[in-house]
């Protein structure tokens, strides 16, 4: 079996003379898994999230992301990480304002010519897609400002944007709770679908444990993080 | 880098509104610095280009500078004049190639009126050296023939054979004070030159005398017009003196001694100035003034690098969320840094663009009118180095200003990480 995408041992975090936000004995994430996290809000999740991102550097444990130790890894060396091999979901206001819905898609590209190269030889195309495939096949929607879109479809363009060049591990911090239920159900099967076809991983988190059946796996950050008790 | 470059382009077009007024104050700013310095530089090109070959100017002593400035650019007059014995003795001098008397003193319709010889058209020049030369007529030969500069007959709408009337003087046309009795009648006009020469009205040295005959109190003799013109023709009508001296040396190496020995001249005091010279010591008088000018422009330019750096510390916070977008999709510290330093750049070059369109616009519309009024010709010319050394000044500077708010924006990305909330 392939490496753990994450593996994480003994993690701890705080942020500057604050209490302690993370303390995790083990979590990890193997390839091809689609994990779902469940988290409460303030339960550290996006605190989490940036650590396995690499915007974040623990105080204490093992992080492993993508095979590197990310709490020995230089900076620079993790936002290149990030940059080629990972994509990254909010849960709103996901889209730069001042790009149209294909140039938000591209972004990634504009940092990682390693992802512009697995994107293959023609980027637009590719964009337009995934946009089809996650449900945005209107030409006309391509070259609008995205704040003309709804909230749906500016989760979508989000998922476009986190999958376009193949990255190995998709990132997605509660991206359907601005979605109501029908669409957030469509979201994740259009995500997850996508996801699979690329072979990437993803961890998923959000609050609403019913949408834990749509992934291949369940977790849940209270149970394992220590230093989480609600004040 | 390219990637950035359309991203910060972007992001410039989405806040067109208030990028638009940030670049009007570095364009206006860079307008009025180039323009204050183009406006310097041409008035003394123009200045410099109006005289040429001729190596003296030979006055009663006066000031230098006051001396150029009523001899070739017909602004102020002479206090005192030069006897025409004194004249010829220079004249004669063995080192003096030519030399050109000229009397000024009287006026047309606001016009000088220069007399001269017919001499002064063949050794006068300006620019680099280039001749008057005659584009109607020509020059003068009667008594009571005039030759006009280019602007005086295309703004008085003479042509060859036009009767005019000079005034005793140089206010404006008051026939009370004319030589209304003394007609002249225009023979030849010359072709515009650009300075001075294009306002000036010539005559003979003679005619200038026979026009003062009965003047010779200061004032008119109530007398003066009963004496015929023919029988004026006949006078000796040899000036008594002249205003200034024109002189062309055989050798320029002669010109320092030609100089002191007309200077400590035992009979008549003179004085000899050397135009170019003449023209510094006139800079050193101004520089002063043009200096505190450039200077404030130069700090005008400041203030429009201030309003770039204004403008974008002021986005930076309806911003922030922009930014961790950008971090979540993988760009560095750097990129963030990059990207706000290339906006300010961007602001801060399309703004000294711009201004140098406005500054080589409104000479190209004006010059025209600083030539009529001053009689001076403003460097026209395009784009010259200077444009180019602003420009790149200019957006190098918003570069450097750039790195304040980049500085920020890299900081607060690096905290936020991915977790900005809005």
């Amino acid at each position: 079996m392939a490496d753990p995408v994450i593996d994480i041992e003994g993690l701890r975090f705080a942020w500057k003379s604050g209490p302690q936000v993370l303390d995790i004995d083990a979590f990890r994430v193997e390839a091809g898994e689609r994990v779902f996290l469940r988290g409460p809000s303030g339960s550290g999740k996006s605190t989490l999230l940036g650590l396995i991102a690499g915007v974040l550097q623990p105080q204490a444990g093992r992080i492993n992301v993508l095979g590197e130790d990310m709490g020995k890894l230089p900076a620079a060396r993790r936002d290149r990480l990030r940059a080629d091999r990972m994509g990254v979901i909010f849960q709103m206001f996901n889209l730069v304002p001042y790009l149209s819905v294909t140039g938000n898609v591209l972004l990634p590209l504009r940092f990682s010519p390693a992802r512009r190269k697995a994107a293959g030889n023609d980027p637009q195309a590719e964009a337009r897609r995934l946009l089809a495939r996650l449900g945005l096949q209107d030409e006309s929607l391509l070259e609008r400002r995205v704040s003309d879109l709804s909230v749906g479809q500016q989760q979508r363009v989000a998922a476009a944007r986190a999958l376009i060049g193949s990255p190995s591990l998709v990132i997605a911090d509660e991206p359907t709770s601005a979605l109501d239920a029908d669409a957030r159900d469509r979201f994740i099967t259009l995500l997850s679908e996508e996801v699979e076809r690329s072979g990437a991983s993803l961890l998923f988190v959000s609050h609403d444990a019913s949408l834990a059946g749509l992934f291949t796996r369940a977790a849940d950050l209270t149970a394992m993080n220590k230093a989480g008790a609600p004040a | 880098m390219t990637a950035l470059f359309s991203l910060a382009w972007s992001s410039l077009l989405n806040r067109k509104g208030s990028v638009i007024l940030t670049i009007v104050a570095v364009a206006l700013s860079v307008a009025l610095f180039l323009g204050v310095e183009k406006a310097r530089s041409g008035a003394r090109e123009g200045f410099e280009n109006t005289i040429s070959g001729t190596d003296l100017i030979v006055g009663a002593p006066t000031g230098t500078v006051n001396l150029l400035l009523y001899s070739v650019f017909r602004m102020g007059s002479a206090t005192a004049e030069v006897s025409w014995p004194t004249y010829r003795q220079i004249a004669e001098r063995p080192d003096v190639a030519w030399a050109v008397p000229i009397a000024l003193g009287d006026s047309h319709r606001g016009y000088r009126v220069m007399g001269t010889t017919p001499d002064y058209f063949e050794h006068y020049k300006y620019g680099g050296g280039q001749p008057l030369e005659i584009a109607d007529g020509a020059i003068f030969d009667d008594l009571f023939d005039a030759v006009i500069g280019a602007d005086v007959a295309r703004e008085l709408g003479y042509e060859v054979g036009t009767p005019l009337i000079l005034t005793h003087g140089i206010g404006a046309a008051d026939l009370g004070s004319g030589h209304e009795n003394r007609p002249f009648r225009v023979s030849g006009i010359l072709k515009s030159t650009g300075t001075p020469v294009d306002r000036t009205v010539h005559v003979s040295l003679e005619a200038i005398t026979a026009i003062h005959v009965g003047w010779e109190t200061g004032a008119k003799n109530p007398l003066a017009d009963s004496i015929p013109t023919e029988m004026i023709r006949s006078f000796d009508l040899t000036p008594r003196t002249v205003t200034a001296i024109f002189v062309g040396l055989e050798r320029k190496g002669t010109i320092l001694t030609t100089r002191r020995q007309i200077n400590t001249n035992r009979g008549e005091p003179l004085m000899a100035i050397i135009p170019g010279e003449a023209l510094r010591e006139l800079w050193g008088v101004t520089s002063i003034a043009e200096r505190a000018l450039l200077a404030v422009s130069g700090f005008v330019i400041a203030v429009g690098l201030v309003s770039i750096l204004t403008s974008i510390l002021t986005s930076l916070n309806e911003r922030r969320r922009e930014m961790s977008i950008l971090r979540a999709t993988g760009a560095r510290p750097g990129h963030i840094f990059s990207l706000l330093v290339l906006e300010s750049g961007l602001i801060g070059f399309m703004g000294a663009l711009i201004g140098i369109v406005i500054v080589h616009g409104l000479f190209a519309a004006i010059a025209p009118m600083l030539q009529a009024r001053y009689g001076v010709a403003f460097g026209a010319g395009g784009p010259g180095l200077l444009d180019l050394y602003v420009l790149g000044a200019v957006t190098f500077a918003s570069l450097v200003i750039g790195a304040v708010p980049a500085v920020t924006a890299m900081r607060r990305s690096l905290a936020d990480g991915l977790s900005v909330r809005l």
